[in-house]
């Protein structure tokens, strides 16, 4: 088990040391003056200068690349020169944001996925079944963005239910939920119907395995049975495409919070990309890439330790 | 489906297609969008660009059936013109990339162990960037287009198609007849030609099929956010953006630019579930 | 009549299959009397699972029960709703299944699930380890208290299996069916349970439905056999009787190919050759015609009744006492 884990973190280590260096590449090898392009074209050659040593672009590329190590590892991801912010503290300020709105997307999604995978299994080819069927391939492939849209035009404008903007006032939690509801339904309305069938697929695989007969011939209720029993085996391979999932929701979340106008990582990156503001840039794209990486090893991890089998397997 | 013949494959395929009511939903849907984007020039009531400022954010009336957006100029029109945009994204960005995850793919997986660990490693890597913030940082440096749009679609799609190239080859890679063939001293490019390339057509057309939403997405999401599509050219995101400037005025703009979009997606997706689950019935769900 | 505990006639089962009914059980009569041991011999196919399916009501979906009654201490459980049904799975009837790497839940511990079997017990789970712990230690596993905290993976076949009777005698059934719980152990393993079991049947009174190719297993155990070939019976009667002198060319195959009783080492196992009839479009004669050795022109044309006292065989060329 340890030693799958810390298979897993090395090649995530890896992906995100490559990734890193790509973005680290793709700004310092494009061709054209990245002073030049950030301070626009009334900028002084002084200006330029003193910007461009600032940001240690005068330096050689190899001193650049090895601070910028040095940095990542420090947890240092530069700073804005406009603001003379660290970068790693707006990115932090921001995350939280964007952190509440993915899980909160993520749980609604699963809480009424779930439930709705089990009874599709249950009752195969009745009318929800067929409908969550439609439903999973339908929702997940449309755009979060104009669900976005269409629930901010019914819901916040025109029949004005949730508020249209931002993430509510500091402090006043009933405040933020309400400021919650729809960004979380445009990101997570997608995937409860892909929850649904995911679950769906995997409960009628377990429901054929022999220990489920063995709980029936001991009579069990049929509700022990498929929560206790069967759920807690299909809800697996559930959790890692959910990890898997957390990356595409993080791309969703920047147009909720742009459609929304919530603060989030998002709305940071979006803003740092219109003002042309390179160490935001990267430092937003680096703790999302980060963040999503994780993810994906969070998600193997709990895999792991849900499932007493793959402890064993992974131990040995 | 080894030694497919294009009539009887293409025949049989419309006939299963017959069966299923939701890909055939979707294979018209399909084929309505292709006609109303191709014919757009035609078919537009009026001219796109076409500004009257006098009539501006009106509801849709018999002149101008979906409104008029904040210039007047008349949305059904520039919704029309505005899949010429989209389909264009989608035709481009697609072959590119399904020309190089072919390319990439096959060597993967017919090459030297090395370059498959080396080319997995590159796919891996472009993919744990979540796919809209790898595209604005490409823009934050070389400025909103069309073109970037593109390619940085092109270059996140590589690994999806590359992928499925690599385990096809790889599994047909041991299988006798290829086996033999390599025995009997066929050259690499022979076998990759005659027999995998054959074999793995099937999967890459219902891979594109449901890539297209993804890509017609993606196209509309940044233009949406102004780093697309530049204006007045109209694209299903800049409609968007439009309305979503103009939102508390007419809901119009937003509904209109809106709709292509969800029918493109559910058009080309059940059209693409149809067909795998006609082509591969392996991959789909244990019952449909 | 009263003293058997369950009674089975005339029972047929058919699956509805793309090609027609698969008719996998046909006219079986069964009797289990109080206290007693029955084994079930056949090779796979012969209909035994879905006898088993029958008896505890947990039939595939495809599958319908065209005639015949089940009597379960006199009460038909062909006519008993589905919920009545559950009440006597796992407390009157109780079932240990062939395959005990895959027949216990992997994701749930020992103790949880032997405590879920005493799920119509008012105790708390206190209570219910520690008739779990009781029942561990009866059938011989050791340090019981350090198992209940233990996945199904953790433990070896053997003690999964006794994990397995465990559960099934917790409720202290009338009827336990057992359904080759030793297929899947060697050979020591084997005769441990075997002994094990014997001897907790004699402590708890029950009567056991016991199921397995295996003939040295039946003979050692049961004190009455059923053959069954492709969902029939085709001979039953007193283990001692049947086997050493079998009536029907079926259990006079079954016999020979047995390597345990065979009379030098050979190098290879001798089978019954052909094989199985289709049960879905059945031979017009007797099933075993198409492979019996001993075939008479009768033999094709009218199906042989299952016939005699005590010991019974269906075929037409039996002789002997009646």
């Amino acid at each position: 088990m340890t030693r799958f884990l810390l298979r897993r973190l090395l090649s995530s280590l890896l992906v995100l040391w490559l990734a890193d260096s790509l973005l680290f590449g793709m700004i310092h090898l494009v061709p054209g003056d990245p002073a030049s392009i950030m301070l626009g074209p009334r900028a002084t050659p002084e200006l330029k200068a003193e910007f461009a040593s600032r940001l240690s672009l005068d330096q050689p590329l190899h001193i650049q690349l090895g601070r910028f190590y040095a940095g990542l590892v420090r947890g240092d991801l530069g700073e804005d020169p406009f603001s003379n912010r660290k970068v790693a503290d707006m990115v932090l300020e921001q995350l939280p944001y964007t952190l509440v709105l993915v899980l909160a997307a993520i749980g609604g999604a699963s809480l009424l996925g779930i439930p709705l995978g089990c009874f599709s299994a249950i009752h195969r080819n009745s009318w929800l079944d067929r409908l969550t069927g439609v439903m999973s391939v339908a929702f997940i492939a449309i755009p979060s963005f104009i669900v976005a849209l269409y629930l901010l035009l019914w819901l916040a404008v025109k029949w004005r239910w949730f508020p249209a903007m931002g993430a509510g006032s500091v402090g006043d939690y009933p405040d933020q939920l309400h400021h919650l509801v729809l960004p979380a339904i445009a990101l997570g309305l997608g995937w409860v119907g892909y929850i649904a069938r995911l679950v769906r697929a995997s409960m009628l695989e377990v429901m054929e395995e022999n220990h489920i007969r063995t709980a029936r011939a001991f009579g069990l209720p049929e509700r022990t049975i498929i929560i206790h029993y069967a759920l807690r085996i299909a809800i697996l391979p559930t959790v890692t495409i959910l990890g898997l999932g957390i990356g595409s929701m993080l791309s969703g979340a920047l147009f909720a919070e742009i459609v929304f106008s919530r603060p989030g990582i998002g709305r940071l990156l979006y803003e740092a990309v219109l003002g042309r503001n390179y160490p935001v840039v990267m430092g937003a794209v680096l703790v999302t890439t980060g963040f999503f990486v994780f993810c994906t090893l969070l998600a193997d991890t709990v895999n792991a330790l849900l499932d007493p089998r793959l402890r064993k397997e992974a131990g040995e | 489906m080894n030694q497919a013949k294009p009539q009887g494959t293409m025949a049989r395929t419309f006939q299963a297609l017959k069966k299923d009511p939701l890909g055939m939903t979707g294979f018209v849907l399909v084929c309505l969008i292709l006609f109303l984007t191709v014919f757009a020039g035609w078919l537009a009531p009026h001219d796109p660009l076409e500004v009257d400022v006098h009539n501006r954010l009106s509801s849709p009336s018999a002149e101008h059936w979906l409104g008029t957006d904040q210039l007047g100029r008349d949305i059904l029109s520039r919704v029309l013109f505005g899949g010429q945009v989209a389909l264009k994204v989608s035709l481009v960005a697609i072959s590119v990339a399904m020309g190089f995850g072919l390319l990439l793919g096959m060597l993967a997986g017919f090459g030297p162990r090395w370059l498959d660990r080396l080319l997995v490693a590159a796919f891996d890597t472009v993919r744990s960037f979540p796919t809209i913030m790898f595209a604005l940082a490409v823009i934050a440096l070389t400025g909103p287009s069309l073109n970037t749009v593109i390619g940085v679609i092109i270059i996140t799609s590589i690994p999806v198609y590359a992928r499925v190239v690599r385990t096809q080859t790889l599994a047909l890679r041991e299988r006798d007849f290829i086996l033999a063939e390599r025995a009997m001293g066929a050259s690499t490019f022979r076998i990759l030609r005659h027999h995998v390339l054959p074999n793995i057509a099937a999967p890459l057309f219902i891979l594109a099929s449901m890539d297209v939403p993804a890509v017609v997405g993606m196209e509309a999401g940044l233009s949406f956010l102004g780093m697309g599509v530049s204006p007045p050219t109209p694209s299903w995101g800049t409609i968007l953006n439009d309305g979503y400037s103009y939102l508390r005025n007419s809901p119009w703009p937003i509904i209109a630019g809106g709709l292509p979009l969800i029918a493109v997606t559910l058009g080309f997706t059940f059209f693409g579930e149809s067909l795998r689950d006609i082509f591969d019935p392996r991959l789909q769900g244990k019952d449909r | 009549m009263s003293d058997s505990v369950l009674e089975i006639r005339d029972l047929s089962v058919g699956y509805t299959t793309d090609r027609g009914t698969l008719q996998a059980l046909r006219d079986v009569c069964i009797e289990i009397p109080a206290g007693k041991i029955v084994g079930i011999v056949g090779e796979s196919g012969c209909g035994k699972s879905t006898l088993i399916s029958a008896i505890i009501r947990l039939l595939a979906p495809n599958a319908r029960i065209s005639q015949g009654s089940i009597r379960f201490k006199g009460q038909d459980l062909l006519g008993l709703s589905s919920e009545a049904m559950r009440k006597l799975r796992g407390d009157e009837i109780s079932m240990v299944f062939q395959d005990p790497m895959t027949s216990l839940n992997p994701v749930l511990t020992i103790g949880r699930q032997m405590a879920d079997v005493q799920h119509r017990s008012p105790s708390p789970r206190k209570a219910k380890n520690a008739r779990s712990l009781m029942m561990l230690e009866r059938v011989g596993i050791p340090d019981p208290a350090s198992q209940l905290d233990q996945y199904p993976h953790q433990l070896s076949g053997g003690m999964r299996q006794r994990v397995a009777i465990a559960m099934a005698l917790m409720t202290e059934p009338s009827l336990l069916i057992a359904d080759e719980p030793t297929t899947a152990l060697d050979a020591t393993l084997e005769v441990q349970i075997i002994h094990r079991l014997q001897q907790l049947q004699a402590d708890f009174g029950c009567s056991i439905l016991f199921i397995s190719h295996h003939l040295g297993v039946i003979a050692e155990l049961c004190e009455e056999v059923i053959v069954m070939y492709a969902g029939a019976v085709v001979e039953s009667g007193p283990t001692a009787s049947v086997f050493s002198n079998p009536r029907h060319p079926y259990t006079q195959k079954l016999l020979e190919c047995d390597p345990a009783r065979m009379p030098q080492p050979t190098r290879h196992l001798p089978v019954i050759e052909g094989n199985l009839p289709d049960l879905i479009d059945l031979p017009q004669g007797c099933i075993f015609s198409e492979r019996c050795g001993q075939r008479i022109d009768r033999c094709l044309s009218e199906p042989p009744l299952l016939s005699g006292g005590l010991h019974r065989a269906a075929c037409h060329l039996q002789t002997g006492e009646a």
